[in-house]
């Protein structure tokens, strides 16, 4: 299987409190060097709670952000710090607030033809074309392409949000929790949508959200973010049904799940992002940790076959 | 197009702006055509005639030049100087705020600190060593006036650009290929230009008042050019004696500079989206009620019953059912959960209980909200008031928001208990500290004074819960208290619900979206749908065995955790709008087994503990009905 994506010790560190001169207050690094691979065709499955890096990560991955350090292949070519447009060929995104990720001043159409001229450079026939193609994909009825965003609801402006991701013409499809914005019962639309057109286009994603369930409906593998840096990794059947770290533990007993009390709870909360603990993020907690886990930061490792976790006492 | 000319002259000031203007433009306009005496013909011997002298309406000047052909050719050499400083400040001043705010950081940092030592200049100082620099002149007095006013619309479209910037179409638009001008032309511009229009049409009176200030100092338009400022300069001498020669362009200034203003007002409220919903007309106290009748109160009366509840919004010839007649009852001491999507209702039915729904447009028509057999609806305000917070509290989704940012946590949950007790400020002080105990905040005497920033979300909501219990409340309304939550602290705050209210017997309405959460807190629960309720019954019964199709394949919509790798079943189609409902079971659309009966009539909710309103129920319930 060749890989589609390659994230080579990626990682970013934003400057707080900016001065004209001299250097900044401080220092935050939102994702810790991490490394990664997506193979063509696979949906990688990436969660985390807010804070915990995933959606700068994300915009690494098209361009959006400029990592600090490591480098980003996409279908085997080098693309650090290209142009988005460069990677607009190669990767595409597709946002969380459906509404907000389409100009409210412009008709559908002229939103969905500005990649096919700009990326490809199609004429206008050509690009009448290959638009009704994609809206037929997403099941769109022709007749909304004259329209303005905010005739929509959530679920249809999602759909054209991925028209215009499909519009182009990239395998690989970067969703940032696609369908948190959703009803529902039209995120299950939006999810069986994305399905088939995954088989039907041969697209490769990258599914980012907060909600378990949907991960692991949708993904073949799984990551785990917590504090910026991936704490396991694994395939989905596994990762919530046996983790490994004890943060996912933690993630999968606190999924509200129907016929289950209550259970999960845990108190403590994410470390000062300003002034990080030297040993693993986690450990404050942790039941399992140790003194060796507050000094020393835990690298990601083979726990077990294809199980892959960041903790020095693995469950 | 033609709604906004009609919400422009429904501000009757703004209109009388608008017919004032429109008649001095029309009039500056034609000027050249109209037999008037030529504007610079001096007659010395006609000095300072009065008006209504024949030949000279408005009388003449200390040259003897006709002041009626001065006027209007001065008018006209305002306005225009005035609209095209006001289009030259507009233009610049859009640009410099467009480019600072969309590319921020350091090239935002220099361009603003330029504009704000620009800013840091009086005004018409400013105005002066421009035109000292440049000489005096008309043009010139038009170059000051634009600079003079490029900061205003600099900061203006600056701040309006920032937020612009940050939308994800903007990310949208660089992944389609877009370079930066691009973006900035076809994607932010088009959503800055009602900013811009707004920004002008308020300031231009301001411009035509600056240019005629230098005017009239001799700095703007020379003799024997006319424009308003440099009339009222050469009049200054006779004021006593002619007095009409300054008072005849004053008060043409007097007049443009009003009408552009009311205008310029009725323009910007006119174009402000929030105007058009009625969100700029102050919500009345309580819910607005208009019910035919009152539902009869039974013998027996329980804890809070909602009966037949109706709440519409009515937006112009709208309306908007967005509650039809809910009907529940919350037992002491139990969480009864409601379960629906977004637009289904639930919140309009939680509002409605305390009369919380905003009015105008929120008007309860119909039904009855009774709090221990007291019907709530139509209650006077203070009674309201006096059961709001005490009796009756309420938990939001988004705690960031219901606290007030600029006072401590603290202080606000002592506030909370003063309202109700009058207990002194050191006992509610104590009080409230106790209570952020109550709620497992730890370290809870030094967190009082923390304000909410900086506090965590999951931290906030427990604030929030605080506040709720602080008056020992019997019931608690909790609108979605964790959607806004990550997973590991919504089953936190969850718990810290659960255990609150066995220990202290509060009833708990808990609405949200989320069958999991209802499934592992609620005894009981009802599912809107279309601002109905489709489906009631014990927690277990409904989830288990639902027997509304809309419950069966709502709970088959939502994924669980730990059945791997699926397709979804999703449910073709959406919810309809409440203002266009569908006869019959609004479901019906949407429904494999929807017959033609489904589609006519009214269905109602039937059964005892267990209800269900369908024709054609599943599992259990239809085995009982079969």
């Amino acid at each position: 299987m060749s890989i589609a994506l390659k994230a080579t010790d990626l990682s970013k560190t934003f400057e707080i409190g900016k001065r004209l001169i001299g250097p900044p207050r401080g220092r935050v690094r939102a994702v810790h060097p991490t490394t990664f691979e997506v193979h063509a065709g696979e949906t990688l499955g990436i969660v985390g709670e807010s804070g915990c890096g995933k959606s700068t990560l994300a915009r690494m991955l098209v361009g959006l952000e400029p990592p600090t350090q490591g480098s980003i292949e996409i279908e085997g070519r080098a693309l650090d710090n290209a142009d988005p447009a460069a990677f607009g060929r190669l990767i595409q995104y597709v946002f969380q607030d459906p509404v907000s990720s389409l100009n409210p001043r412009k008709t559908i159409r002229e939103i969905l033809e500005v990649p096919l001229k700009l990326l490809h450079g199609m004429d206008r026939k050509a690009r009448a074309e290959r638009i009704a193609e994609i809206f037929e994909a997403v099941n769109l009825r022709p007749e909304f392409l004259t329209r303005y965003p905010h005739e929509f609801s959530g679920g249809q402006a999602q759909r054209i949000g991925i028209a215009r991701a499909l519009a182009a013409n990239a395998r690989i499809l970067i969703l940032d929790e696609p369908v948190s914005a959703l009803d529902v019962s039209v995120q299950a639309q939006v999810l069986n949508l994305l399905a088939d057109l995954k088989r039907e286009f041969g697209l490769t994603y990258l599914f980012i959200s907060h909600d378990l369930a949907v991960v692991e409906a949708v993904s073949d593998r799984i990551a785990v973010l917590y504090f910026g840096a991936v704490v396991e990794q694994g395939p989905a059947e596994k990762v919530f049904a046996m983790p490994r770290h004890p943060y996912t533990k933690l993630l999968a007993d606190s999924a509200p799940r129907v016929g289950q009390p209550l259970g999960g709870v845990q108190s403590g909360e994410l470390p000062d992002p300003l002034n990080p603990p030297p040993g693993c993020a986690f450990a404050g907690r942790c039941p399992r940790a140790s003194d060796r886990c507050r000094v020393e930061r835990p690298e990601l490792r083979v726990i077990e076959g294809d199980q892959l976790a960041a903790c020095h006492h693995p469950l | 197009m033609g709604a906004f000319v009609k919400l422009l002259f429904r501000n009757r000031l703004a209109g009388f702006g608008a017919v004032v203007l429109g008649v001095i433009v029309v009039l500056a306009l034609i000027t050249p055509w109209l037999p008037l005496h030529p504007p610079n013909e001096t007659v010395t011997a006609n000095r300072f005639l009065r008006p209504g002298t024949p030949g000279h309406l408005l009388g003449t000047d200390h040259l003897g030049r006709d002041l009626l052909s001065r006027l209007l050719w001065g008018t006209r050499l305002s306005l225009a100087v005035g609209f095209a400083a006001a289009v030259i400040a507009g233009v610049v001043g859009a640009a410099i705020g467009i480019i600072a705010g969309y590319f921020g950081g350091r090239t935002d940092n220099v361009t603003m600190r330029g504009v704000d030592m620009l800013m840091a200049f009086p005004y018409i100082l400013l105005a002066l060593a421009i035109v000292a620099a440049l000489g005096p002149g008309l043009m010139n007095a038009l170059i000051a006036v634009a600079v003079v006013n490029i900061p205003f619309f600099a900061r203006n479209i600056r701040g309006i650009t920032v937020g612009i910037a940050n939308k994800e179409f903007i990310d949208a638009a660089r992944l389609s290929g877009m370079g930066h001008t691009r973006i900035l032309l076809t994607e932010v511009l088009p959503n800055v230009i009602p900013v811009i229009v707004i920004a002008m049409s308020t300031t231009i009176g301001w411009m035509i008042l600056e240019t005629a200030g230098l005017s009239f100092l001799g700095l703007g338009s020379q003799p024997p050019q006319a424009d308003l400022g440099s009339m009222l300069g050469e009049a200054r001498s006779a004021m006593i004696t002619a007095p009409h020669t300054s008072i005849v362009p004053g008060v043409m200034i007097l007049l443009i500079v009003m009408s552009i203003n009311l205008l310029g007002d009725g323009v910007r409220d006119a174009l402000d989206p929030r105007l058009r919903s009625g969100a700029l007309t102050r919500p009345l106290p309580a819910t607005q009620v208009a019910r035919k009748s009152v539902p009869e109160v039974p013998a027996r009366p329980g804890l809070l019953e909602i009966d037949a509840l109706e709440t519409q919004f009515h937006v112009g010839k709208r309306v908007y059912r967005a509650v039809g007649g809910v009907t529940l009852e919350l037992k002491p001491g139990e969480c009864l959960g409601l379960i629906g999507e977004s637009g289904s209702g639930k919140s309009v039915t939680a509002l409605s209980v305390m009369g919380l729904v905003a009015s105008p447009p929120g008007v309860i028509t119909g039904g009855a909200v009774r709090l221990e057999g007291q019907d709530l609806v139509g209650a006077r305000y203070e009674r309201l008031r006096s059961l709001r917070g005490d009796k009756v509290a309420y938990i939001f989704q988004d705690p960031l928001s219901t606290l007030h940012p600029l006072y401590r946590v603290g202080d606000q949950l002592a506030e909370a208990i003063l309202c109700h007790h009058g207990i002194g400020r050191a006992a509610a002080m104590e009080r409230a500290v106790k209570l952020l105990e109550d709620v497992r905040i730890p370290n809870a005497s030094a967190r009082a004074r923390a304000f909410p920033h900086e506090l965590s979300g999951g931290m906030r909501q427990r604030v929030a819960i605080a506040m709720a219990l602080a008056n020992e409340p019997d019931i608690i309304i909790a609108d979605e208290p964790t959607t806004a939550l990550d997973v590991t602290v919504q089953a936190q705050v969850l718990a810290l619900l659960d255990e609150l209210r066995r220990e202290r017997g509060v009833a708990i309405l808990f609405i949200t979206h989320d069958f999991g959460v209802v499934g592992q807190l609620c005894d009981r629960v009802a599912v809107m749908y279309a601002g109905r309720i489709v489906e009631q019954g014990t927690t277990r019964e409904v989830l288990d065995d639902p027997a509304h199709p809309y419950t069966r394949r709502l709970i088959a919509c939502v994924p669980e955790l730990g059945e791997g790798r699926r397709v979804m079943a999703a449910i073709p189609g959406l919810p309809p709008a409440v203002d266009n409902l569908p006869d019959g079971c609004a479901f019906a659309p949407r429904c494999d087994k929807a017959t033609e009966a489904c589609r006519t009539g009214e269905i109602a909710l039937e059964g005892g503990a267990r209800k269900v309103r369908c024709i054609h129920p599943e599992g259990s319930v239809r085995e009982a009905t079969a």
